[in-house]
């Protein structure tokens, strides 16, 4: 991953903030902010222009931040025609009252630079009804990295303005899917956090499933049918070489990482038992953590790597338990009406996300990590496998179509809603999607 | 008075509601399902003459029916007088679960056919098991005929 500089132009007087985002409750008054583009001299412009394509980079790179932050749900972008004031002024100099008037409460303009064959962007952030400025920022960057600076921009504001990280400088890994339902091909995909920069991981010829994210480097592992073996993979994406995971004498599925990175935790099914495994990436070696008749899978540990949240039917149906992470203190969680699957840890710590299903109804829902407070935040058809953005203020999922009379009409699509549970939306792919994963925060 | 009346006529409507959606269910399951165990043969096919390839199972179940019972005593008569074919059971659950359970699901369905063909004297050396969850469904509706068709385990010639 290519490095990005930052640089801190001016310390922010945090207490004095007048503007505040609550990010706990549903927001249905999104902040009004205005993203000027950023201003670029014409020389910059031009050089930008060869090396990327792009005319004017300055209004690429704040439309990266508008879409951002219109995403969220916790702000309004408001209309560019409205602006009174052009951009290289108002990120010397803002005329308030010119922005008060359009109703804007905040304010992003910035610059864009050429410097010595890169991509220098200063960006500011200023309260309009204080007439203050809230933040300063340059970062010095390769130019195709460009809507990562975007990204980062909007990490910043975000964090600024609701006083908790952002999760746009991120990304997505999936399983893209095409063809017919019975005969579905699947294929590793990874984008950016916004959908842009799809790229094809694998070819397809094999069925892949689960890909999750390592969160602390560029690993993925999942489940592949590489040579009609259904095996836990471990795959490095910036150089394409993967690797199986143990030497199983049989189906290994349900990967995750821990906390740390250091080990993969999974399940490994034999003789029609399911029993939860973790492997060490560094010395091989591998543990059993849980040892029962049932099937024991989806397994999450908590941010701490103390414990671990998993699925098991060892009550005669799909519930929810957690245990210590050497196994002991089995403990199960959730006791609502209905099937509950898919645990997975916040990375907050106080919660877990599901997958319940009930009276032919797929929910997405939260509890805590002793089982109470349930809450539902989604009911559809079908729809399963949630995955936290880094800041456990968003959760992705995918969602299944149901078929027609003829079996047609099948799609499977991601889909993105706050832990408010507002904000539902469909998250675009250039083709089917299921399997979700988000990665850490790629810069700090 | 005109309560009564309008009493009466919601209770006709419950009624007929009642008498068309029995109609609706009984027609669905007529010779297809029992419970909700496939009993249908339209997605079956044959390892030989008279030997059926697949059983299925009730939703969230492995456990083999009378019928399944009796479609793996032959494919074991079949599998002894066929000493050389090594097979695969191939396990599969719904679409109505999630995804990694079902793999759990899968292969422990594939894994109670195996059992039985063992307990007829069917050596384990010449059975693998694969599971494929709800990854591959032999009929895309997204209705209870359609899922109790999914619920299978498949013997598969190996080779």
């Amino acid at each position: 991953m290519l490095r990005i500089l930052i640089f801190i132009l001016v310390l922010p007087f945090k207490a004095f903030a007048l503007i505040e985002v609550d990010i706990t409750r549903g927001n249905l008054n999104p902040l009004p902010i205005a993203v000027s583009p950023l201003s670029i001299d014409e020389k910059s412009k031009k050089n930008f222009e060869k090396i990327l394509k792009k005319k004017d980079i300055g209004s690429e790179i704040s439309i990266v931040v508008e879409n951002n932050l219109k995403t969220s749900g916790l702000f309004n972008p408001l209309n560019k025609d409205a602006f009174l004031q052009a951009p290289d002024i108002a990120n010397l100099k803002p005329r308030f009252e010119d922005w008060n008037l359009i109703k804007a409460q905040a304010l992003i303009t910035g610059k864009v630079n050429y410097v010595d064959e890169k991509l220098r962007v200063e960006f500011r952030l200023w309260d309009v009804l204080a007439g203050k400025e809230m933040m300063a920022l340059a970062f010095t960057t390769v130019p195709n990295n460009w809507r990562r600076v975007g990204h980062i921009i909007t990490d910043k504001v975000y964090e600024r303005l609701t006083g908790e990280k952002g999760y746009f400088d991120t990304r997505i890994i999936y399983v893209a899917e095409e063809g017919p339902k019975t005969k579905r091909i699947k294929k590793l995909a990874i984008m950016d956090q916004d959908g842009s920069n799809n790229k094809f991981l694998t070819l397809g010829n094999e069925l892949v499933l689960t890909p999750r994210f390592n969160p602390t480097s560029q690993m993925v592992t999942y489940l592949s049918y590489f040579r009609n073996l259904p095996r836990v993979y471990l795959l490095d994406i910036e150089t394409g070489m993967q690797e199986v995971v143990g030497d199983f004498p049989g189906m290994t599925f349900a990967p995750r990482f821990s906390p740390d990175g250091k080990k993969i935790i999974m399940s490994f099914a034999r003789d029609g038992n399911s029993d939860i495994y973790t492997m060490d990436l560094e010395n091989r070696i591998v543990e059993k953590i849980t040892n029962h008749p049932s099937i024991d899978t989806s397994p999450s540990y908590s941010p701490d790597g103390k414990f671990i949240c998993f699925n098991s039917d060892r009550s005669g149906y799909q519930q929810i338990y957690i245990m210590k992470s050497d196994g002991s203190n089995v403990k199960r969680i959730s006791f609502g009406k209905g099937l509950y699957g898919t645990p997975v840890w916040s990375p907050r710590g106080d919660l877990i996300a599901f997958t319940k299903l009930h009276k032919g109804k797929f929910y997405i829902g939260v509890m805590r990590t002793d089982g109470s407070g349930e809450r539902l935040l989604t009911e559809n058809f079908y729809q399963e496998a949630p995955s936290w953005s880094p800041n456990g203020r968003v959760l992705i999922f995918y969602r299944e179509t149901k078929t027609d009379d003829k079996g047609e009409g099948f799609s499977a699509k991601l889909w993105s809603i706050d832990l408010t549970g507002y904000n539902e939306r469909l998250v675009d792919t250039p083709t089917d999607a299921s399997d979700p994963s988000w990665s850490s925060l790629l810069s700090n | 008075m005109k309560l009564n009346k309008i009493l009466k006529n919601t209770l006709l409507v419950i009624v007929a509601c009642f008498a068309l959606s029995a109609c609706a269910t009984s027609k669905k399951s007529t010779g297809q399902m029992q419970g909700d165990v496939y009993t249908g043969t339209d997605t079956v096919e044959y390892l030989a003459s008279g030997v059926p390839d697949r059983v299925f199972f009730a939703t969230n179940e492995s456990v083999l029916t009378t019928a399944s019972r009796e479609t793996l005593r032959k494919q074991a008569a079949w599998l002894r007088k066929n000493s050389d074919v090594t097979i695969v059971l191939e396990g599969h659950a719904d679409e109505r679960g999630t995804r990694e359970y079902n793999l759990a699901l899968g292969e422990r369905r594939a894994n109670a056919a195996k059992d039985y063909l063992m307990t007829y004297g069917i050596s384990s050396d010449r059975i693998s098991v694969l599971s494929y969850g709800k990854e591959r469904p032999v009929d895309s509706g997204s209705n209870p005929l359609a899922w109790s068709k999914n619920r299978r385990s498949v013997t598969v010639k190996a080779n």
